[in-house]
């Protein structure tokens, strides 16, 4: 039995009237690549964005490797729109930022590339090293942190090398091609070195033979840094290889749940995606 | 690679040294009065304010308008706190020779006045902070006439002396002075925009929820610009005060706080070295170049040339700014920056293709 590294309870994710995602649950175990799919608007990437500490949610909570990281209630006027289950069931009010929840070890990609635009894609990855720091304002300016800065480069050069972009490490990120984009997100996310890696939609805009390499490539990366990845992905040939288990959500809520053949049979996932018979 | 690093350092220190050294020889050999050692004066200290705004709107994307103010916090410390006790009578003659009966030496009061700056920095940047462009704009700006009102308020006069000028503090008589005290502050500034820290700005400036996903802390990290740029605002005020030998609050209005805009965005967004040769050519444009335009008895030969009159500087002036914004829209520099290192590649790249050339003949 291996051990739970993300761990989300009755996650509920309200704004105003409009629930975006309805007491999801899900866990995520140590090692294994778990996919979240569904249909547009399902409320995949605003799941996302309540593990990393962008919204809080209005109901549920998040625990990661044990120790509970997120948590909320209905509170104020939500008190009285909450539609939610589970309500009462949680007392506490723990709302960190996103960038606690990255030091905790949990980093991400981004639906619509976000890269630091004016930086090189050397320095991009090389920024992702700043949260690991030992120096502070001082130090950093009069360069008495020679040493760290010295190594955080080489583990940057050998990040770009891993992952194959060492020989477009001087180009503006926006002069590589879409794809290499995506590579270098998840350079700069496995530069913060976290455990758990969040993928939205790495294949988003990726050409077929692209996809192939990204199926083995996030195995690889998987195996090479010993991390836990969870994907949003609607790329189907590459969900169903890939994924040890899948979540699906429509409309906010979980519909099925299990391994890819599991969820590939199941009538609820059919009709989400295909509609229903007349 | 590092042989070559050495020797660009060496060669910058020396063109630095012969900088320093050819002011002073001008100042032995020009006189007094020249306009040069104004240009010079001034606009280092104007460079020393524009490189410090540049750090906060060009680097981290914090679109601020409290540089007056934070000039005239560290204008006001310095003078305060150099004023010999001999003259505090004379000069607090409203208000019983002042509450401070002690005077610091220049050098600890030129940066106890950056510290006084950064420390009000600190304390309105934890509320408008969490502002964003525009709004953060209007809210440093009116936080900056807040502090004007309020140091010519009379009940306050024991500290500020209310509305009436503050004198007869040490100033400076030559311009490596400031020169010196501004190429020291803007070096630092430069190495902060190249550590790590300075990388973090720029990623917050470039998106600001790709750079808190990647667990860089953006109220603390903005807090840091905001407050370290007003450290510099605030010597860069001290030395103005020493540069007018007098201070005054009226002095610092908003139309200062444009000023040092128009150099930011003249020199270029992101560009030190546009912030600070924009500064130079500002002051020398708005001070001295243009002058001839006031004078309203100009003749060529016998004909009376029409138009010029005192004032007609300015109206050229904003011409000139014009033209330059429209023929450089990035501002003179853009985002890039003069270096030894990038004018040595340069040179190193046109032999290379001259060299190529003749073996290709």
């Amino acid at each position: 039995m291996s051990r739970t590294v993300l761990e989300m309870n009755d996650i509920t994710m309200q704004f105003g009237g409009v629930v975006a995602v309805n007491s999801f649950s899900m866990h995520v175990d140590q090692g294994e690549i778990v996919s979240l799919i569904g249909p547009n608007g399902a409320g995949k990437t605003t799941a996302f964005n309540v593990i990393t500490g962008v919204y809080p949610p209005t109901n549920g909570n998040v625990f990661f490797n044990g120790e509970k990281i997120i948590e909320n209630h209905p509170r104020g006027k939500m008190k009285k729109l909450y539609a939610g289950t589970g309500n009462g069931k949680y007392t506490e009010h723990l709302e960190p930022t996103p960038d606690m929840i990255t030091k905790l070890g949990i980093a991400r990609t981004f639906q619509n590339i976000r890269l630091w635009k004016s930086q090189s894609v050397f320095d991009n990855v090389l920024i992702a090293k700043h949260l690991r720091r030992t120096s502070n304002v001082f130090s950093a300016t009069f360069r008495l942190n020679a040493a760290e800065e010295k190594r955080q480069r080489e583990e940057t050069a050998e990040l770009l090398n891993i992952l194959g972009l060492y020989d477009v490490r001087d180009n503006n990120c926006t002069s590589l091609p879409y794809g290499l984009q995506r590579r270098l997100e998840i350079a700069r996310a496995l530069a913060t070195n976290p455990s758990l890696l969040l993928l939205d939609e790495p294949a988003a805009g990726m050409n077929p033979q692209e996809t192939i390499d990204l199926t083995d490539f996030v195995g690889k990366i998987r195996d090479d840094f010993k991390l836990t990845v969870c994907m949003i992905e609607h790329h189907m040939d590459l969900v169903m290889n890939i994924s040890d288990r899948i979540y699906v959500l429509n409309f906010g809520a979980l519909i099925s749940k299990g391994t890819p053949a599991e969820v590939q049979a199941d009538p609820a996932v059919i009709s989400a995606y295909l509609g229903e018979d007349e | 690679m590092e042989k070559e690093k050495k020797k660009d350092l060496i060669f910058s220190l020396a063109v630095i040294a012969f900088v320093f050294v050819a002011v002073v020889v001008l100042e032995n050999i020009l006189p007094r009065t020249s306009m040069l050692f104004t240009v010079l004066k001034k606009g280092s200290i104007y460079a020393l304010v524009a490189v410090s705004m540049n750090l906060l709107n060009g680097f981290t994307g914090l679109f601020s308008l409290g540089q007056a103010g934070f000039m005239l916090l560290g204008a006001y410390t310095y003078a305060v706190f150099t004023i010999p006790v001999s003259q505090r009578a004379a000069v607090y003659q409203y208000f019983d020779g002042g509450i401070i009966q002690f005077s610091l030496p220049v050098f600890v009061a030129i940066i106890l006045a950056g510290l006084v700056a950064a420390f009000f920095a600190y304390l309105i940047g934890l509320p408008v902070l969490k502002l964003k462009s525009d709004y953060l704009a209007i809210a440093t700006l009116g936080f900056a006439e807040i502090i004007r009102a309020l140091f010519q308020w009379d009940k306050l006069g024991g500290l500020t002396n209310g509305s009436n000028l503050l004198r007869r503090f040490p100033v400076f008589k030559s311009s490596v002075f400031p020169l010196a005290v501004s190429g020291i502050c803007i070096a630092v500034i430069v190495m902060l925009i190249n550590s790590t820290y300075g990388r973090a700005f720029k990623a917050i400036r470039d998106d600001e929820v790709a750079a808190e996903a990647m667990g860089i802390n953006l109220a603390h990290h903005k807090r840091m610009a905001f407050t370290i740029s007003s450290f510099f605002a605030g010597i860069s005020g001290a030395l103005l005060a020493m540069f007018q030998t007098t201070v005054q609050a009226a002095q610092f209005k908003s139309a200062m706080t444009y000023e040092i805009l128009l150099i930011v965005v003249i020199g270029g967004i992101g560009s030190v070295s546009g912030s600070v040769i924009s500064s130079f050519l500002f002051i020398a444009c708005s001070e001295w170049w243009l002058r001839f335009l006031d004078n309203a008895d100009t003749y060529i030969g016998a004909f009376h040339v029409p138009l010029l009159r005192p004032g007609f500087r300015k109206v050229v002036f904003s011409v000139v700014i014009m033209a330059i914004v429209l023929l450089y829209q990035r501002g003179i520099m853009g985002d890039s920056e003069i270096s030894v290192a990038g004018i040595r590649k340069k040179l190193a790249a046109r032999k290379a293709a001259a060299a190529e050339k003749k073996v290709s003949k």
